[in-house]
């Protein structure tokens, strides 16, 4: 062996390898048994059931199956008509802030919250690599983001089925979608909510590598989706509004019209991809160079 | 605490990374205001004359628009709608004169100020008028004139307005364009469609007018007589037919836009349809556009239609060959609902030609009853309801989308389903179907509707509300006649069922009072035109849908692209491949302090084997130095190698080095056990070479592994994070202040574990403020103070060897006694202190006891003896200093 190959093999212990570390299993197992992670599946989980109970308690909203003509009609109404709507009706009462609080507090506590118990520097200096790290921080996070979204729907089908039956799903609208296309319709819903949140997640992703607090990045990231929606109430903005990711927070309700209306959900994911693409680069850049003081 | 941090503070860009960063994203800024700032641009100023001219023996209320200069332009005539005025279309007027044209609105004789009877646009008055319109624009010297006395000019108009528009192409050969909007072709088959008398929309076209008082005494008369009847007679159709445009239908020979409503049960598509196949036999270029409105309400598309006719008119009137007219068809479509406000969603669909309403039929068959019988109640009482004028537009736009108010009574209709369609199907235009109809006395009036029937069979919608009367004669009964249904633009979904209504009475029509019994026999499919050549245009998404992430990617690229690297990784030092640790030059200042150096130009070198100590007092800078040894925040200057290997963040050569600096850091809701494992997992590396029952034996937290980190204590963290440095066994572990928060049997055993941690060839850094520590474990001290080296060396070096004696004595020691002291004998030298009260006494073979002995012997008056340690002389020093 030469001294250079033998001086190679002195860099690093035997058996690292960088791109091996913190694999995303690790992240996962680190980040599932947390109290904050198991709240908020338990919030989720339990929200059909309390509407089930709702629903029982105050009657079947909208009253009577005739008199739906001519006036406004909305997903509320047909909640109780299925499974299907049922899952709808849960998805639409928690899409404006039950959904984003998930996204923002996986996001935004994975970095600030490792920082604040000091682990974050024997992880780096393990080392994980910074971008390694904020990678599978990332991925991880944005699973538990997807798998929160998942499982209310899930929850809410299932709990459906018990309650109300099987059946098509019923749009607001009128009419009536085929029971063969109603799962596909909903994980349409599903994965757009998502979309629609990454730029909550990068948002709560940048703040958490900025700050050691994880209360600060998650109030941070849900404060600016409020900003945001105050902001889109402010008609005189006009078309501005538009690049307001909160302006399409309800696209995905245009996947539970007769005819599947792209429109909005596209220009709805366009822009959150775009602010999420700049955060995520911003929280990659700025904690690839930090001084790590935690 | 002893770094400074300045996580909030806000810093101004200061490397070429950030400025190329902050230029790219204003570049991409700059673009979008560019584009704002074009969009912006402001129209010239509109000038208006009102005028009211004599013209036919009436006195016409007239508003003329231009703007800008007096070079010759095409005049444009907008007519207004029944029972408005000239002051409906000016805003469409003043955006016409701004976009280059001489303008000319009028009031109708019978509205606005305009004085006469309405005479429904007969030739002798209205469209009189409207040619004495241009005689008027002849005489303008800004209109460009194609010949003496002929103006260049378009008429354009909505209803009433667009009828006049038609007429006027007819009546007047200077006309030289039209675009009439949802207007009739004849107006007798308006409003009595197969012979069925069209009550309430008639009804409300003459009280809009001001009552039958404001209307030609012929037309009041007429009207009056079929509303008594219920029926239109011959010469009711024949007058109004001599008033419509289908009166010159062979005249009209000019380039027509013509634009009809889906919603429009006053004038149906049927009548664009006439007007578009009359004006193209006659040789000129036709496009036709059905809006999603019409005069049973809903969208307009006002903005759209206007901006269409202005370019159709900068086509044929100002001769504009790059002016885009548009294809020969368009449809709107309404797709769905605008989640963000609400509101219908359209988009065009069109075809390279007009399809007509009956292109591409489609057979399809319908099952039930094949011969139906039902009433025609007495009274015609009570009728169906489809379309409500006035208050039925809303109704018509939901019919779009699955929604509506429909109704037939029981036993007044026959009803004809189909199977569910295999796939779905777009009607556009006028299904057929072939029926034998008989009624027991007098004439069938039959009003038919074709409705889309969800799969439940539940909802049943008709598509804009529309139906087709028919009136079979007695005459016709008995054999198979065909009924035209509505000429509908309607999306069937896959499953649906189409249906056929054929109803006895409605609401909006006239139907005969006499009670009778309709027999209705089917006698083929329904046959569906599906206009196979129309297609939907793809939903247009602005171009920010794309531009924008294609940005947010670039910009991102250029963020992550610019990130200032780290200064080159140096090649690795073969000569210190055995050298667990050399720091050279090593200066670190904190952002928030401008002139205080947490470490400065540091520079010492460990070996194998040794256990360091690095000693020095609060804030001297030890943990900065450690931080920086494990890549975690990068230092100003120096360069610190550990086998030879640069350090820079995440270098892998930190592998090898195990750490455990300013406290433990666990996640809290794990158990001890657990944390070292995911720890260990997170390195990536085998689990065998972990070692973790070695590391957990000095944990020594025995039962308590299995517990949640956040009920341990301050000492069992501490153990436990000393564990995990060891995990692995690294060659260069760095413990820091590592006897916190132990109690003393511990941190005995702690001593030991490090001694003999090096024993085996590895090397251990340890820092700590406090001298007894590192004394009794380390081989070898580096002392620092405010972030410099003070001394290094061996431990035995700097705190000099263990037979240095202090003697120190009640008073002072006079010179002839200490050489006394030195010569005595196992004494190798002896020499005063500084301040005379005491004796360093070097020991070469005496005991202590027996130089104590000695000394007494000599009566030096002795208080105290001990071990000299220069060490703790010089740290104390420091110490004192350092807070003096």
């Amino acid at each position: 062996m030469s001294p250079a190959t033998e001086l190679q093999s002195l860099a690093e212990a035997p058996g690292y390898q960088a791109r091996r570390t913190l694999p995303l299993r690790v992240e996962a197992m680190r980040q599932l048994r947390r109290r904050r992670t198991l709240l908020m599946g338990g919030v989720l989980a339990a929200l059909p059931f309390v509407l089930v109970i709702a629903f029982a308690i105050g009657g079947t909203p909208g009253g009577e199956g005739g008199g739906r003509g001519g006036s406004r009609i909305n997903l509320m109404d047909v909640a109780t008509d299925s499974a299907a709507n049922f899952a709808a009706v849960n998805l639409f009462v928690s899409a404006g802030f039950l959904l984003v609080v998930p996204v923002a507090l996986f996001c935004g506590d994975t970095v600030a919250s490792e920082a604040s118990w000091s682990s974050l520097r024997y992880l780096l200096a393990a080392p994980v690599p910074r971008a390694r790290l904020l990678w599978s921080k990332l991925v991880v996070a944005l699973g538990f983001s997807l798998a929160a979204m998942v499982l209310l729907p899930l929850v809410a089908l299932a709990v459906g089925v018990a309650a109300y039956g099987w059946g098509p799903l019923r749009l607001p609208t009128g009419g009536a979608l085929a029971t063969a296309d109603t799962v596909p319709r909903l994980a349409l819903v599903v994965v757009f909510v998502f979309v629609s949140q990454l730029v909550t997640a990068g948002l709560a992703f940048w703040l958490s590598t900025r700050t050691d607090a994880p209360l600060g990045a998650v109030g941070g990231a849900v404060g600016l989706t409020i900003v945001g929606n105050v902001l889109d109430a402010v008609t005189a903005l006009g078309s501005w509004r538009e690049f307001l990711p909160a302006h399409w927070q309800f696209a995905w309700a245009d996947a539970l019209q007769p005819d599947l209306e792209w429109s909005g959900m596209v220009k709805g994911a366009a822009v959150s991809v775009t602010y999420a693409l700049i955060l995520f680069a911003l929280a990659f850049r700025g904690f690839s160079r930090k001084d790590i003081v935690s | 605490m002893e770094i400074p941090t300045s996580r909030w503070r806000p810093r101004l860009p200061r490397t070429r990374g950030r400025w190329a960063a902050l230029v790219a994203v204003l570049v991409l800024l700059a673009g979008a205001g560019t584009w704002t700032a074009v969009a912006d641009d402001s129209a010239p100023t509109v000038h208006r004359e009102d005028r009211m001219m004599r013209m036919n023996g009436v006195s016409v209320d007239t508003s003329y628009f231009t703007a800008g200069g007096s070079r010759p332009r095409p005049a444009v005539l907008i007519g207004h709608g029944f029972g408005g005025s000239k002051n409906d279309v000016r805003a469409q007027a003043e955006k016409l004169a701004a976009d280059g044209y001489a303008v000319l609105t009028w009031s109708a004789r019978g509205f606005g100020k305009t004085t006469g009877e309405i005479t429904l646009n007969s030739p002798e008055a209205e469209v009189k008028d409207v040619s004495g319109l241009i005689d008027w624009l002849a005489t303008r010297p800004e209109v460009r004139l194609d010949a003496e006395g002929d103006p260049r000019v378009g008429v354009t108009g909505a209803s009433y307005g667009g009828a006049v528009s038609l007429l006027a192409a007819g009546y007047d050969q200077r006309v030289d364009a039209v675009a009439p909007m949802i207007t009739y072709w004849n107006l007798a088959d308006a409003l009595f469609p197969d012979g069925v008398f069209k009550k309430l929309w008639a009804g409300i076209f003459v009280t809009t007018g001001g009552g039958c008082q404001k209307f030609e005494k012929r037309l009041c008369e007429m009207y009056e007589r079929v509303a008594v009847n219920g029926k239109p007679d011959a010469a009711a159709r024949t007058l109004l037919t001599e008033r419509s445009p289908v009166a010159v239908a062979d005249r009209i020979d000019v380039p027509a836009l013509i634009v009809q409503g889906q919603s429009d049960s006053l004038f149906p598509l049927d009548q664009a349809d006439a007007m578009a196949k009359a004006i193209r036999g006659n040789g000129a270029p036709v496009a036709v556009d059905w809006i999603a409105g019409g005069h049973d309400g809903g969208d307009a598309e006002s903005d759209r239609v206007q901006h269409r006719i202005g370019q159709w008119f900068d086509r044929y009137l100002k001769d504009d060959k790059g002016a885009d007219t548009g294809p020969a068809f368009r449809v709107t479509r309404t797709g769905g609902v605008d989640s963000t406000d609400g509101a219908a969603l359209k988009r065009g669909a069109d075809g390279p030609t007009y399809p007509g309403l009956t292109s591409g039929g489609k057979e399809v068959a319908l099952e039930g009853r094949r011969t139906q019988t039902f009433r025609n109640p007495a009274g015609a009482n009570p009728p169906s309801v489809s379309a409500l004028p006035g208050i039925g537009g809303g109704l018509s736009q939901l019919s779009s989308l699955g929604v509506g108010l429909s109704l037939d009574f029981p036993g007044q209709f026959a009803r004809f389903d189909s199977a569910p369609l295999g796939k779905a199907v777009r009607v556009t235009g006028s299904p057929t179907v072939r029926v034998t109809v008989k009624a027991d006395q007098g004439d069938a009036v039959l009003f038919g509707k074709v409705y889309d029937v969800s799969p439940d069979g539940k909802q049943q919608v008709l598509p804009s509300q529309l139906v087709t009367p028919h009136r079979i004669t007695p005459g016709q009964q008995g054999r198979p006649v065909e009924l035209t249904l509505p000429a509908v633009d309607h999306e069937l979904d896959a499953g649906h069922r189409l249906r056929l209504v054929l109803s006895a009475t409605d609401l909006g029509y006239a139907s005969p009072a006499e009670p009778a019994t309709y027999t209705v026999t089917l006698d083929g499919p329904l046959t569906v035109p599906t206009a196979p050549a129309v297609k939907t245009a793809a939903a247009s998404m602005p171009w920010w849908t794309w531009g924008l992430p294609a940005a947010g990617l670039l910009v991102a690229a250029v963020l992550l692209l610019t990130t200032r690297r780290r200064s080159t990784v140096p090649a690795p030092d073969p000569d210190l491949a055995e050298v667990p640790l050399r720091i050279t030059g090593l200066s670190k200042k904190y952002s928030g302090s401008t002139d205080r150096y947490a470490v400065r130009d540091l520079g010492f070198q460990v070996e194998k084997g040794q256990v360091l100590g690095l000693l020095g007092p609060n804030g001297a800078g030890k943990t900065t130095t450690l931080r920086m040894l494990m890549g975690l925040i990068a230092p100003d200057a120096g360069e610190i190698r550990v086998f030879g290997h640069a350090i820079r963040p995440g270098a892998p050569v930190l592998s090898r080095v195990g750490s455990f600096v300013e406290g433990a850091g666990f996640l809290p809701h794990l158990s001890g056990r657990a944390n070292l494992e995911l720890y260990w997992q997170a390195t990536g590396r085998p689990a065998e070479d972990a070692r973790l029952d070695e590391a957990l034996e000095i944990a020594g937290l025995g039962d308590a592994l299995a517990r949640a980190v956040r009920t341990y204590s301050q000492g069992m963290r501490q153990r436990l994070a000393i564990a995990q440095a060891m995990l692995g066994m690294p060659d260069l572990l760095i413990l820091d202040e590592p006897t916190n928060g132990l109690d003393p049997p511990q941190i005995r055993e702690m001593r030991d574990v490090m001694i003999r941690y090096a024993a085996g060839g590895r090397t251990v850094i340890v820092s700590s403020h406090l001298l007894s520590e590192v004394e009794q474990s380390c081989t070898h001290l580096v002392v620092m103070d405010r972030g410099r080296l003070v001394q290094a060396g061996p431990v035995a070096e700097i705190t000099g060897s263990g037979d240095m004696i202090l003697v120190t004595t009640a008073g002072e020691v006079s010179e002839p006694l200490a050489e006394k002291v030195a010569v005595l004998p196992g004494v190798g030298s002896a020499v005063r202190t500084d301040d005379r009260r005491g004796l360093l006494v070097r020991l070469d073979g005496a005991t202590v006891p027996g130089l104590v002995a000695e000394l007494v012997r000599l009566d030096v008056p002795v208080t105290g003896v001990g071990p000299h340690r220069r060490l703790e002389d010089a740290f104390l020093t420091l110490i004192s200093g350092g807070s003096a």
